[in-house]
């Protein structure tokens, strides 16, 4: 099938796709890497009257550090992000998610902002935002502001953003000292998007200690959820294993899966389960 | 023109396969279907028109991407390569060579995009692993052959190269 018609704009500032933003209305979107939207248009699930892309943005295409704080632009291309050695260096844990997107052909094109404001709950940019604790700056014509990535995501395919919003940049605070990380999807096939992913940053001392930690999980509750109650689990242990089960079902007791034709409800919370001890176990291994 | 109004129809330059075109295009055109209709360029094919195929991959500045998800005035001053130009003359790709070869091919309907999505690979990893291939294609579907002798076309393109 082909989109409806629409009209289109290409502006070369970020200042000028807002003006255009506002002047479409509530019928104009901002097209991005298109990976998820151009699919929408094409199969006629959504149809819009004017598109503004972002595609010749070069002020939102940028990886850089703010003190203790890697930025992120949000017209970064997810392969962008994978191969980026600022990346790896500063947070290791984002290029893996980024390797985990898609297909290549898919990677090359589609950008870390658009998979976020798509906000499909099984995505992997918006875990790892939500168990980072990233700030997304979001910008409309006349105002600037900043959400965490944690109050972001309202729903499936639903987010804190207005109309007349653009995501700019993504803000991931850097692996602390010491920090370890764990990131297990389960899907079909590469590329697939998760049936259930779970990934999880833990601080440890000399000793291997717990002493502080995030954990969210993706593709089984209506927004990636951030699940506090593990984390009170687990820290001040040092990765045991009856500790680790009891995390593990801390975990898929806070999550409230829907089942479809890749996993029923039941399915997705036994995986939360499963994945949960796997990713905490990858991450104590990484300090051995 | 000026890009920063909102118009339905715009001219486009792009460069496909060495080639310089100027065309005016409805803004919604996909860059698979101006290939196809308006260049004559009908060896990318489109199987699914939303991205999951694979079948209309294609090089777009040095980059594989799926055609099906870019409108043609997303590409204006682009350079693109198709599999109409892999071939130097009357001497195949190495890559078509090997899928001609290790009978890569049945029906021939994916083949244009594997050979896209396989030559960004060898592009990005020019020694991959057999698992490194599986991943590297994982996003072209293929209804005849069961990719195994697709994997061994690759993987004999990755072997001579080393040689």
């Amino acid at each position: 099938m082909k989109p409806a018609p629409f009209t289109y704009a290409r502006p070369d500032s970020v200042a000028e796709a807002l003006a255009l933003l506002q002047a479409g209305g509530d019928e104009a979107k901002v097209l991005a890497g298109g990976q998820s939207f151009v699919p929408l248009l094409n199969l006629r699930m959504a149809s819009v009257d004017a598109v503004v892309d972002l595609n010749r943005l070069a002020e939102l295409a940028y990886i850089k550090r703010d003190n203790d704080t890697l930025c992120i632009g949000a017209m970064m291309r997810h392969r962008q992000i994978e191969v980026s050695d600022d990346v790896k260096a500063a947070q290791p844990l984002l290029a893996r998610a980024a390797a985990e997107v898609g297909h290549l052909a898919i990677r090359n094109r589609g950008t870390i902002g658009g998979s976020l404001v798509h906000a499909d709950p099984a995505a992997e940019w918006p875990l790892v935002a939500v168990m980072l604790d990233a700030q997304l700056v979001v910008r409309s014509h006349e105002n600037t502001r900043t959400v965490a990535a944690r109050e972001f995501f309202l729903g499936p395919l639903t987010t804190a953003i207005e109309p007349n919003e653009i995501l700019c940049e993504v803000r991931f605070p850097l692996a602390p000292v010491g920090a370890v990380w764990g990131f297990q999807e389960l899907c079909r096939r590469p590329g697939d998007f998760a049936i259930v992913a779970v990934t999880c940053q833990l601080s440890l001392d000399h000793s291997g200690t717990c002493s502080a930690a995030a954990l969210a999980v993706g593709g089984a509750h209506a927004t990636p959820l951030h699940i506090p109650d593990v984390e009170t689990v687990i820290s001040g242990s040092k990765g045991e294993d009856a500790v680790i089960a009891a995390a593990a079902e801390k975990a898929a007791a806070a999550v409230d899966p829907s089942g479809d034709v890749h996993g029923s409800a039941d399915y997705r919370r036994r995986m939360v389960k499963v994945l949960t001890a796997r990713a905490l176990k990858e991450a104590w291994a990484k300090a051995a | 023109m000026d890009d920063s109004q909102f118009t339905d129809r715009q001219t486009i330059h792009v460069r496909v396969n060495g080639q310089d075109y100027e065309n005016e295009v409805e803004v919604r055109r996909l860059l698979a279907d101006f290939l196809r209709h308006d260049l004559g360029l009908t060896a990318t094919h489109l199987g699914c028109e939303h991205g999951v195929c694979g079948a209309c991959t294609i090089m777009m500045d040095g980059e594989s991407i799926r055609s099906c998800l870019l409108f043609a005035v997303q590409a204006d001053g682009a350079e693109i390569l198709t599999v109409e130009g892999l071939a130097k003359g009357d001497e195949m790709h190495p890559l078509q060579q090997a899928f001609w070869d290790k009978h890569a091919l049945q029906c021939g309907f994916c083949t244009s995009g594997f050979l896209m999505s396989a030559y960004d690979l060898l592009q990005k990893n020019p020694h991959p692993t057999q698992d490194e291939i599986r991943h590297g294609l994982s996003g072209n579907l293929c209804r005849c052959t069961g990719y195994a002798n697709i994997i061994k076309a690759v993987q004999a393109v990755a072997e001579q190269s080393q040689s």
